[in-house]
C-alpha cells in the first residue's frame, strides 16, 4: 500500500502549478472570505483569495499574453507582456505576478495596456538575433506567435543583424544559442528550482546582462545533467537539443548501411502533439509504418529492452537482497537504485558519486538494445555489425550523451550510433510528407517484436516501479500478480506526487521458477518479507530523497528506489514536444496506461522474445557472465568540481 | 568630501541623547507607533510612504521574528545627506532603529550599508559596541524586557540594491534584484518575515520625533510633508553641501541660499528625479510637488542638458537590474535616442518614439528603478523643447 513519506510533501518539489496556491493573510485584516469578486473588462468572477489576475482572466474567457510565466515554475514577473490596468494604481501590474486579495476592477485590454505590450513586444524583438527561417523552432516559438498574434508589421526598435556570441554546441545534448536568448529566465527557473541542479544563472547587470553557466564555460564543462528540462520550457531556441537529422538521412540514403531503429514508450503517447493531435493519443503503430516509409530498414520496439532491463534489473535485486538478509554480507548496497533514467545517472554521479554503489549496473534500455542489436541481431541475419546503424528514438537530451559514453561499446562498437529524440523524428516524417495520422497501422519488427505492458509503462513515473513489481511478485510468489492486484496494476506505486513510498507484503512463496533456478535454491528467506520501495520523479525529489537516505531516514530503510530525472518521468523527457504542462503530462500518462491495458501480455517475464534471447543468446542466464558483458555498464564519480 | 559640509544647523544636535529610546520604552507599542503616525513622517528615501502606516502594519503581523532595516544604501546620484547622518549622527540612527524594533516587535535589526560606505563600517561596529556596554542594545535594553540587536551588512556597489525589495534580496545573499509586490515587505521581508525597510534619515527622525513630539514635527513643513528634510546639493552652485529645509522650499528660495541663482535648471530627486527649468523655480520640494530623496543638483548656464540626460541614461543601462523588459532595454533604447539627438540625427518621429517608450517605462517597469529613470529625458524634452528642437535632423 502506498504511505505517507517522511519527506513533506510541501518540501517535495511538485511544479509550482501543482501545489496549492498559498498566500499569506493578514491577521489584521478583517477575514475577507475563501473567495474575492473581482471585474474583469466589466465581467464579475469570483476567484480563490489570492490567486493571480492571468488565473481569474482564464474563467471569464480571457487570455492575456505571457512570455516569462510557465505554469510549472515559480512566478519572475519580469517580462512585462503580461501587464494589466488595476484601477487606483499608478502603474501597471504583472498579471502573473499580481494576487487577488481584495475587490479590484482590471482592465485588460486598454489603450495604455496595448501601448505598452506593444512596447515591451518592439523591445524584444529589437534584441533577440531572429532568424526564423534556419531556426529550430520555427512555427513553434512563443515570440514569433507573439509577433504575429500582435500584427508586428515593423522592427520599430531596430533588429540585431550580425549575431553577437558565439554558440556553444559543445555538449552531446544541448545546444546554446544566446543570440535568441530574450531573458525571460524560464530556463534558469528550471534548473535552479525545478530541478536543484542549478548550472545556469543570471550575469551581469542592465545592458550587460546575460544567461551564463559557472564561470562561463561551455555546457559540457559544468554539472548539467542533460535532462533538457530548460530546452522544454525556453520560449525560443536560446536552448535547443544537438540534432543528428543529417547524418541520420546521410545513413538512410546510404545503400551500404543497415539502418534500425529503436522506439521508446514515450514518444508514441506523446508524437501525436506534433501532428496537430492533441496529447494523450497514442500513434504507435502508425509511427511504425511512417518510419519504414521514411527508410528505416527495421523498427524496434524499445520495449523489448525495458523488459529484459527489469529481469536483469530484478534478478540484482533479488541477489542483492539475498546477500544481504541471507549471507548478512555487510558491503552490500541497499536500498537499489534504478539506472535507467541516464538524467539521473549523471545527477548521481555529479552530486552524490558516494551511493554510486547503490545504482543498479543493468544498462538503459537503450543500451541494452544497442548492444543485441549488433551481437544478436547482427549474428541472427548475418548482417556486418559496422554496416549497422543503430538509432534510438526517445523522448529525452540525456540519451543523446549516454550513447556518447565510452563504456557504451560492448558491442566492440558504439551500441547506438544516434539518440533521436520525438521532436527531430516527427520533422523528418513530415520532411518525407508523410501523413502520419492518416497511415495504416503495422507492427514492429522480429525477433523483438513482441513487447509487454511492463515495457510501456517505464514512460511514466512510477512505471519502472511497477513492472518490477510485477515480476519480482510473479517470480517470488509462483501465483499470478492479477490475483494480487487488480488488473495487476500496482495502484500505490502510481501518481504524480513529487515522492512516493509504498510497502509490499510478500505472504506466501512458491517454487524457484526456471529463470533464476541457476541463482537462488528457495525463496524461503523471503516469506513474510515487507518489500519497501520508493518512488520519485524530478531531480530535485531525487535530492531530497538522497538527503533523506543521507540522514537515516524513512527512504535508507528502502530496497529498491525509482529515479527518474525529469518531471513526470520520461513522458515529460527533454525530448518531448514543446510545450509541457501538468495537463499536457497527465493526458500523455492516461495514454500510456492505457496502452498498458491493451497489451495482452503484461509481465516482462512472460515476453516470449525475452525468454529466446536467454535461451539462445545471453545463455548463462540473467546475471550471466554474457549479459554482464552486454547488459550491465559502470559509472563514473564525477563530483560537483570539474577541472 | 568637500560637499560633506554642513551649511546650517540641524535639528539633530538638538536632541539629547537617547532621550527618545528612554520614552518610547516606558510607553506601549501602539502609543509608540500612534505618535509616530500622528507627526505624518513619511519616508525620506523619496517614495515618501507614511512611517507610522508602515510600522503598523508589520506591527499587526503575529510572527516570531520580525526584521528592522534600515536602508543605508544611498545611491542616488547626488545624495550624500545619509553619509553625514551616519558619520555624525551614529547614535541617533541606531535609537531611531531600536524605537522602530520595540514599536513592531522586533528583535533584531540590519544596517544595510552602501558598499562604497566601507570606510564607515569601523565606526558603525564602534557604535553598536559601546551602545551594546550602555546596554542601549542586546538583551534587557534600559532595564527592560525588550531585546534588540544591530548587525551592518554591506552591499557591493549596486544602485539597485537601494529598492526595499531588493536590498532585502541581497541581504538574504541572493542576487539583489526586485521582488514582486504584493506582497510587500512589511508582511513578507527578510526571510520572508515581516520586516521595516526605513530610510536612514527617516529613522533619525523617528527617534527625534519621539524625543520632542510630534507636534514639534509637524509644526514645520507642509500639510502633507510635515517636517524637516536633509537635502544634499552639489553642481553649479557656490555653496554645495548638506542643508536642512523645511518642506515646502521652492527651488527658487533653495538657490539663493546656495548661490544658485543663476542655474539653467535644478535636477531634484537625482538621476531618477525631474528636471526644473528657471520657469518652475516657483514650485516646491515636497512630496506633494517634487519630491526628492535629498538629491539637488544645479546645472549652470553652459551645461548641454542633453549631456546630462545622456550621463544619467549611461546610469541606468549600468544599473538596471536587468530583470525586466521595459528598464533593461528601454534605457539602452532611450540612451541610442539621446545619442542621435546630440549628433543632430534624430527625426521628431524618433523623438515621439522615445516619448512614447519613455512614458511606457513610467507604468510597465517591474520596480522604481525602470518606473522613474526616463523622468530626467522626458522633463528635459518637456520643458526645454525649444533647445531640444533645434537639434532635430534627419535620421541617417
Amino acid at each position: 500500500m502506498k504511505l505517507k513519506t517522511d519527506i513533506d510533501q510541501e518540501e517535495s518539489r511538485a511544479p509550482e502549478s501543482e501545489k496549492a496556491r498559498e498566500v499569506k493573510k493578514p491577521e489584521s485584516i478583517e477575514a475577507i472570505g475563501a473567495e474575492v469578486k473581482v471585474n474583469i473588462d466589466g465581467m464579475d468572477v469570483k476567484v480563490h483569495y489570492g490567486s493571480t489576475i492571468l488565473e481569474a482572466a482564464k474563467q471569464v474567457g480571457i487570455n492575456i499574453s505571457t512570455l516569462c510565466y510557465h505554469e510549472d515554475l515559480k512566478i519572475a514577473g519580469v517580462c512585462r507582456i503580461c501587464v494589466v490596468e488595476v484601477e487606483g494604481d499608478r502603474t501597471l501590474q504583472a498579471a502573473c505576478a499580481y494576487p487577488i486579495t481584495r475587490p479590484i476592477n482590471v482592465k485588460t485590454y486598454s489603450p495604455k495596456v496595448r501601448r505598452a505590450r506593444r512596447h515591451i513586444l518592439d523591445l524584444l524583438l529589437s534584441t533577440h538575433y531572429g532568424q526564423c527561417y534556419t531556426c529550430k523552432r520555427n512555427g513553434n516559438c512563443e515570440l514569433q506567435k507573439l509577433a504575429e498574434e500582435y500584427g508586428v508589421d515593423l522592427f520599430r526598435f531596430g533588429q540585431v543583424k550580425e549575431p553577437k556570441y558565439d554558440i556553444d554546441d559543445s555538449s552531446y545534448s544541448l545546444v546554446r544559442d544566446m543570440n535568441k536568448c530574450i531573458l525571460c529566465r524560464r530556463c534558469i527557473r528550471t534548473c535552479v528550482n525545478l530541478q536543484e541542479v542549478g548550472v545556469l544563472n543570471v550575469y551581469g547587470r542592465g545592458k550587460d546582462t546575460r544567461l551564463c553557466t559557472f564561470m562561463d564555460r561551455p555546457i559540457a564543462d559544468v554539472i548539467c545533467i542533460n535532462c533538457g528540462q530548460c530546452l522544454n520550457r525556453c520560449p525560443t531556441a536560446a536552448i535547443t537539443a544537438q540534432d543528428p537529422t543529417d547524418e541520420v538521412w546521410a545513413d538512410i540514403d546510404n545503400p551500404e548501411k543497415h539502418v534500425v531503429i529503436q522506439t521508446a514508450p514515450a514518444p508514441r503517447a506523446c508524437m501525436g502533439e506534433c501532428f496537430d493531435i492533441g496529447p494523450g493519443q497514442a500513434v504507435t503503430f502508425e509511427m511504425n509504418t511512417a518510419l519504414r516509409r521514411v527508410g528505416f530498414d527495421k523498427v524496434f520496439d524499445t520495449n523489448f529492452a525495458a523488459d529484459l532491463t527489469i529481469i536483469e534489473e530484478g534478478t540484482e535485486l533479488l541477489l542483492r537482497l539475498k546477500k544481504a538478509l541471507v549471507d548478512k554480507d555487510m558491503s552490500i548496497a541497499l536500498p537499489q537504485f534504478t539506472s535507467c533514467s541516464p538524467g539521473w545517472i549523471k545527477f548521481i554521479e555529479h552530486f552524490y558519486p558516494e551511493y554510486i554503489p547503490n545504482v543498479s549496473t543493468a544498462k538503459s534500455p537503450q543500451q541494452m538494445f544497442g548492444a543485441l542489436i549488433k551481437t544478436f541481431y547482427a549474428k541472427l541475419h548475418n548482417i556486418d555489425p559496422s554496416k549497422i546503424v543503430s538509432i534510438a528514438l526517445m523522448p529525452c537530451s540525456a540519451k543523446k550523451f549516454e550513447c556518447n559514453r565510452p563504456e557504451m561499446r560492448s558491442s566492440g562498437f558504439k551500441d547506438v550510433d544516434y539518440g533521436l529524440t520525438t521532436r527531430e523524428l516527427s520533422k523528418m516524417i513530415k520532411e518525407s510528407g508523410v501523413d502520419l495520422p492518416k497511415l495504416p497501422k503495422s507492427d514492429f519488427d522480429d525477433p523483438f517484436g513482441t513487447a509487454t505492458g511492463s515495457g510501456v509503462i517505464f514512460g511514466v513515473t512510477g512505471g519502472v516501479m511497477e513492472a518490477a513489481i510485477r515480476t519480482v511478485l510473479e517470480l517470488v510468489t509462483g501465483k499470478k500478480v492479477e490475483s494480487i492486484y487488480e488488473h495487476g496494476e500496482i495502484v500505490p506505486v502510481r501518481g504524480f506526487e513529487g515522492v512516493r513510498y509504498a510497502e509490499l507484503k510478500i505472504s506466501e512463496i512458491g517454487d524457484v521458477p526456471e529463470i533464476v533456478k541457476h541463482l537462488f535454491k528457495d525463496w524461503k528467506w523471503l516469506k513474510g518479507a515487507i518489500l519497501k520501495v520508493g518512488i520519485c520523479h524530478g531531480t530535485a525529489n531525487a535530492r531530497r530523497v538522497m538527503e533523506n537516505i543521507k540522514a537515516g531516514g524513512q527512504f535508507s530503510q528502502c530496497h529498491f528506489i525509482e529515479f527518474m530525472a525529469c518531471p513526470g518521468g520520461c513522458l515529460g523527457g527533454g525530448g518531448q514536444p514543446i510545450p509541457t504542462s501538468p495537463s499536457i503530462r497527465a493526458a500523455r500518462a492516461k495514454a500510456i496506461y492505457s496502452e498498458d491495458r491493451a497489451y495482452s501480455i503484461r509481465k516482462s517475464h512472460e515476453n516470449p522474445a525475452v525468454n529466446r534471447i536467454y535461451k539462445e543468446f545471453l545463455t548463462d542466464g540473467p546475471g550471466g557472465e554474457i549479459s554482464h558483458q552486454l547488459l550491465h555498464t559502470h559509472y563514473t564519480k564525477r563530483g560537483k568540481y570539474i577541472t | 568630501m568637500t560637499n560633506l559640509n554642513k551649511r546650517n544647523k540641524l535639528s539633530f544636535d538638538s536632541i539629547k541623547p537617547d532621550s527618545g529610546l528612554k520614552i518610547a520604552l516606558e510607553k506601549s507599542r501602539p502609543d509608540v507607533i500612534a505618535i509616530i503616525r500622528d507627526s505624518g513622517l513619511k519616508g525620506r528615501g523619496g517614495a515618501g510612504f507614511p512611517t507610522g502606516v508602515k510600522w503598523n502594519l508589520a506591527a499587526a503581523i503575529k510572527a516570531e521574528d520580525k526584521y528592522v532595516i534600515c536602508n543605508a544604501d544611498e545611491g542616488e546620484p547626488g545624495t550624500f545627506k545619509d553619509q553625514l547622518i551616519l558619520r555624525d549622527y551614529t547614535d541617533l540612527v541606531f535609537e531611531g532603529m531600536t524605537i522602530g524594533g520595540y514599536a513592531i516587535g522586533a528583535t533584531k535589526g540590519f544596517v544595510y550599508l552602501r558598499g562604497e560606505y566601507k570606510f564607515l563600517l569601523e565606526h558603525l561596529n564602534d557604535v553598536i559596541e559601546h551602545r551594546r556596554q550602555q546596554n542601549l542594545l542586546g538583551k534587557n535594553i534600559l532595564k527592560t524586557d525588550f531585546e534588540f540587536d544591530i548587525e551592518i551588512r554591506q552591499g557591493s556597489g549596486a544602485y539597485i540594491c537601494g529598492e526595499e525589495t531588493a536590498l532585502i534580496e541581497s541581504l538574504e545573499g541572493h542576487r539583489g534584484e526586485p521582488r514582486n509586490r504584493p506582497p510587500f515587505p512589511v508582511d513578507t521581508g527578510f526571510q520572508n518575515k515581516p520586516s521595516i525597510v526605513n530610510n536612514v534619515e527617516t529613522l533619525t527622525w523617528a527617534a527625534c520625533i519621539i524625543s520632542k513630539g510630534s507636534d514639534w514635527f509637524k509644526s514645520k513643513g507642509t500639510e502633507k510633508s510635515p517636517g524637516l528634510k536633509l537635502l544634499s546639493v552639489s553642481g553649479d552652485c557656490e555653496k554645495p553641501g548638506v542643508y536642512e529645509f523645511p518642506f515646502g522650499i521652492t527651488v527658487g528660495e533653495l538657490m539663493k541660499k546656495v548661490g544658485g541663482e543663476n542655474a539653467k535648471a535644478v535636477q531634484v530627486g537625482g538621476a531618477s528625479g525631474h528636471c526644473v527649468p528657471p520657469s518652475e523655480f516657483d514650485r516646491k520640494i515636497a512630496f506633494e510637488d517634487l519630491s526628492t530623496g535629498g538629491s539637488v543638483i544645479v546645472f549652470g548656464k553652459d551645461r548641454d542638458l542633453l549631456l546630462a540626460v545622456k550621463n544619467f541614461l549611461e546610469f541606468f543601462c549600468e544599473e538596471s537590474c536587468g530583470q525586466c523588459t521595459p528598464c533593461r532595454e528601454g534605457n539602452k533604447k532611450l540612451l541610442e535616442g539621446v545619442e542621435l539627438l546630440i549628433e543632430g540625427k534624430c527625426s521628431s518621429a524618433k523623438l515621439r518614439e522615445m516619448m512614447s517608450l519613455g512614458s511606457t517605462m513610467q507604468i510597465a517597469s517591474k520596480c522604481g528603478l525602470g518606473q522613474s529613470s526616463p523622468n530626467a529625458f522626458l522633463s528635459v524634452i518637456k520643458h526645454f523643447k525649444s533647445e531640444i528642437l533645434g537639434r532635430i535632423g534627419s535620421p541617417v
